[in-house]
């Protein structure tokens, strides 16, 4: 069995699976149930300052995306940070905490954007024994409009000031959690690392209405006739997440920075990915709030069976594995010619790569009367949509032509070497290929 | 010796009340019980919503099954029994006694993918039922045209027929041998394929078009004449099915107890009291169609304490589909092939059937000499219908021959359903009706 071990930025948990600030981490008798079902750590449900806690809507506060059979694809919510007074939430972290003392606790804060407000709340989560914390700049609904969560996560200055201020007034890790209601991740996480942070942890929930009612003609979940956008969550948003972890793991400038990977988590694959992307671990919530907290069973069973398929003694072996990878569209190889490719066995005749290429792509698949499906290479450019819309596994596939063969779609013999957009001759922006 | 007091299927001879009333009516119910709401999303998903979809064009009334579907998966299983009723009027009767398993659903691409095709009847049960449930009737009249047609049978082809001339604005007359209008739906398949008189209920909401009259009691060639209605109407469709029986060719088959199958179907279909409705203890039924299976099954379902569907030849050209040589199966009927009837043994009544197998010789079926007696108080004949009526038409095969949509030997008369060759099935036969009605409606207003 593979070594699920952890350490991430000195804080070591048994596996890299940790819960969210969320729902799920609000309370010492959730976080205890999750360490018994065997999560690594957890993000305790943000904290606000001192004084009366904020209150939530009394109807619902999460609106949801279904697939067929009701599966959950994404959920958005309307809930603030925790409704607890401050102190029993110290309380209770320091209890669990020092029961758990194998596990990841992390406290997540959002205070007002004041250096008063930071440096009277640290040293009290300090003394707590959390072994670092989290700075929710991330939240896009409520607090936001008190100047709070993603209003200072979508200011890069507002971020490099609350960090440098946290990592002034207290000792222990920092991480910066990151919205991504802004139009380039890089910025914020630069000014996160401009500030001293630790680590990045991205992302938090997506700005969203997730549907109408059209009895009512107001979006869901609705209060009372009404209703505001969410935090959108869950499997639906992994994609958009992933390249923003990507994006700052590949940067030259932000490159190195630790990241913890949030964003649609559901099983192993995905906490695999986003760490292969440059995640040093991952965050999960949308997927216990679905399943229950037994889920990460599964996520760590996965993983390892996975690690120890491929040889991975330790998550360090394959963290940020796929990062080279990622580059930009310029530098994608133009001379890495595909076809598709049918394998009639497999086929069972549906007709919808028929439909999807003739449709609305480039007519490149004949159809017979008696139903046989035949790529026409001289006019499949390998878009790869038949593949996508095929709901048989593996049954059409691209094959990659030999260097010397001859592209029957453009007459023009497969070349061997690397060539990308830089260099083509239809970029007027072409720099001359060395000699 | 029939007697509405014996009790338990051991008592010899034909009874009622084999069975107590709970569980006759336990037996009777639904045989695929409908979906509940997400039961059928879960299944419409399902569809791939395949290119130029087989399923469509298995479907002999060319339903567009893949838009219906959709219509389901996305909360409008209303509007999607309108795509149904669009191609098929019957659509709802189709959904519980088309052999799906024969049609849409064995071209459906699941089908060779998993061998679990998307339940295309099931569904199509599920949209119709849910528009029929408003008792709406979703189609209007066309500004009305004078014309008058006559339609001979209130059978799937002649409901059909007149719904679609109805809409297109003319007056229709059915004339119905019958008491009840319905035809095969009403009178001649298993009750537990159309339960709560869904026949009835389903030609009484296909009137509510409007300009249809039914008259019951009127047959062709005893109460009415092809040479009245054609002076009488500006059109005559036929739809009057098939009326004779085949005989059993068979030494003793006048003995007491040999019966036709339609016949029992019939008395069970009117029947308000299953428990006053007599069995045989060892019922016969020879034949291999859908009729025989109907009766079979039937019979088990009543109480009979062995059932045997004989037939002829082999599994593989028997007319039952698999699913339903399954479903005899399953309750409890014993399927025996290659075997021909010789006789009919007993003394007034039948008390044994005598069988000599068979086997095929270059597709011709002949006798091995060996023989097999089976214990039989009550043997069913369902060895086909035929045309006891062709008005004096042109024949073909032995049922009205017809060219296009319906067009017989005859100017101004139409015919479709049973009484014309093609497959014997309510589907065929409503997709029959309605082409003769658009090519009605083209020769008299086109």
């Amino acid at each position: 069995m593979a070594d699920l071990t952890t350490d991430f930025l000195g804080i070591t948990s048994p596996n890299p699976f940790w819960l969210a600030s969320a729902p799920p981490t609000d309370k010492e008798y959730n976080v205890r149930r999750a360490f018994e079902a065997g999560w690594g750590g957890v993000v305790w449900k943000t904290l606000g300052a001192e004084g009366p806690p904020v209150v939530n809507v009394n109807g619902p506060r999460y609106g949801v995306i279904h697939g067929a059979d009701r599966r959950v694809l994404g959920i958005n919510n309307i809930e603030l940070i925790t409704d607890r007074p401050l102190e029993v939430n110290l309380e209770e972290m320091a209890r669990v905490k020092a029961d758990y003392p194998d596990r990841a606790l992390i406290a997540s804060i959002m205070v007002p954007c004041e250096e008063a407000a930071w440096k009277a709340i640290l040293p009290r989560v300090m003394e707590t024994g959390a072994d670092g914390i989290e700075l929710n700049f991330g939240c896009p609904h409520g607090m936001a409009e008190r100047g709070m969560g993603s209003a200072v996560g979508q200011v890069p200055e507002y971020i490099e000031m609350v960090t440098r201020w946290c990592k002034t007034y207290y000792d222990r890790p920092v991480i910066v959690k990151l919205t991504p209601n802004i139009t380039d991740i890089r910025k914020p996480a630069l000014a996160a690392k401009n500030g001293g942070a630790d680590a990045v942890s991205l992302i938090n929930t997506i700005n969203s209405i997730t549907s109408v009612n059209l009895d009512a003609m107001a979006p869901e979940p609705m209060i009372d006739g009404k209703g505001t956008h969410g935090g959108y969550c869950g499997p639906a948003v992994k994609p958009i997440a992933m390249n923003m972890v990507a994006e700052i793991a590949r940067d030259p400038e932000t490159r190195g920075l630790p990241i913890s990977g949030i964003g649609g988590i559901t099983t192993w694959r995905d906490a695999a990915e986003f760490m292969a992307l440059g995640a040093g671990n991952v965050q999960v919530c949308t997927a216990a709030m679905t399943y229950g907290f037994k889920i990460v069973e599964e996520m760590k069973r996965g993983l390892s069976a996975w690690m120890d398929e491929k040889g991975y003694r330790s998550t360090h072996d394959f963290i940020g594995r796929a990062v080279p990878n990622v580059t930009d569209w310029q530098y994608l190889n133009l001379n890495y010619v595909t076809k598709a490719q049918i394998d009639q066995e497999a086929c069972i005749k549906c007709g919808r790569c028929y439909a999807a290429c003739e449709d609305t792509s480039h007519q490149a698949i004949a159809m017979s009367a008696d139903r046989t499906f035949t790529v026409k290479d001289d006019e499949c450019v390998a878009c790869n949509l038949c593949v996508d819309v095929c709901p048989v596994e593996n049954c059409i596939t691209m094959q990659e032509m030999a260097a010397g063969a001859v592209d029957p779609r453009t007459g023009k013999v497969v070349q061997d070497q690397y060539a990308n957009w830089t260099s083509h001759p239809n970029n007027p922006a072409a720099v001359q290929a060395a000699e | 010796m029939t007697s509405r007091h014996a009790t338990g299927p051991h008592i010899p001879g034909i009874a009622a009340g084999r069975i107590d009333a709970a569980t006759l009516h336990e037996n009777f119910a639904d045989l695929h019980a409908a979906y509940d709401p997400h039961e059928a999303a879960v299944a419409a998903d399902r569809c791939y919503f395949c290119h130029d979809a087989p399923c469509i064009t298995a479907c002999p009334t060319a339903i567009d099954i893949p838009l219906f579907i959709r219509q389901i998966a996305t909360g409008q299983p209303e509007a999607a029994a309108k795509t149904i009723f669009e191609q098929n009027i019957l659509g709802g009767m189709c959904a519980r006694v088309c052999p799906t398993e024969t049609l849409c659903e064995e071209a459906c691409v699941r089908e060779a993918a998993e061998g679990k095709p998307v339940e295309i009847g099931r569904l199509q049960r599920h949209a119709t039922d849910s528009l029929m449930a408003r008792q709406g009737h979703p189609f209007a009249r066309a500004a009305a045209t004078g014309k008058r047609v006559a339609v001979v049978g209130a059978g799937p082809a002649g409901l059909s027929c007149a719904h679609r001339l109805a809409m297109h604005g003319h007056d229709v007359t059915i004339y119905e041998a019958k008491p009840r209008a319905g035809g095969l739906n009403e009178y001649g398949i298993a009750a537990y394929k159309a339960t709560n008189d869904f026949a009835a209920r389903e030609v009484e909401w296909l009137l509510g078009i409007g300009g249809i009259t039914i008259e019951n009691g009127k047959a062709l060639g005893r109460d009415i004449t092809l040479e009245s209605l054609r002076a009488d109407y500006d059109a005559v469709f036929l739809g009057h099915g098939l009326g004779g029986v085949n005989g059993l060719d068979a030494e003793g088959a006048d003995r007491a107890g040999v019966e036709d199958a339609v016949d029992f179907i019939a008395t069970l279909r009117q029947s308000d009291d299953l428990t006053s409705l007599p069995v045989g203890r060892h019922v016969v039924v020879i034949g291999g169609g859908m009729t025989a299976v109907d009766a079979a099954v039937q019979s088990k379902l009543l109480g009979a304490e062995e059932v045997t569907l004989a037939y002829r030849r082999g599994r593989d050209r028997m007319g039952a589909s698999r699913f339903e040589q399954d479903l005899a199966a399953s309750k409890g009927v014993r399927l025996l092939f290659n075997v021909a009837p010789r006789a009919v043994h007993g003394n007034g009544t039948v008390r044994e059937i005598e069988f000599e197998y068979t086997h095929e010789v270059d597709g011709r079926l002949q006798g091995t000499g060996e023989t097999v007696r089976l214990p039989a108080d009550q043997v069913f004949r369902a060895i086909g219908q035929n045309l006891s009526e062709d008005a004096g038409l042109d024949r073909a095969g032995g049922k009205i021959a017809v060219t296009g949509p319906g067009r017989t030997s005859m100017q101004g008369v139409w015919a479709g359903g049973d009484c014309t060759p093609g497959e014997d099935l309510t589907v065929v036969a409503v997709a029959e009706g309605r082409d003769a009605a658009e090519d009605i409606n083209d020769a008299l207003v086109g």
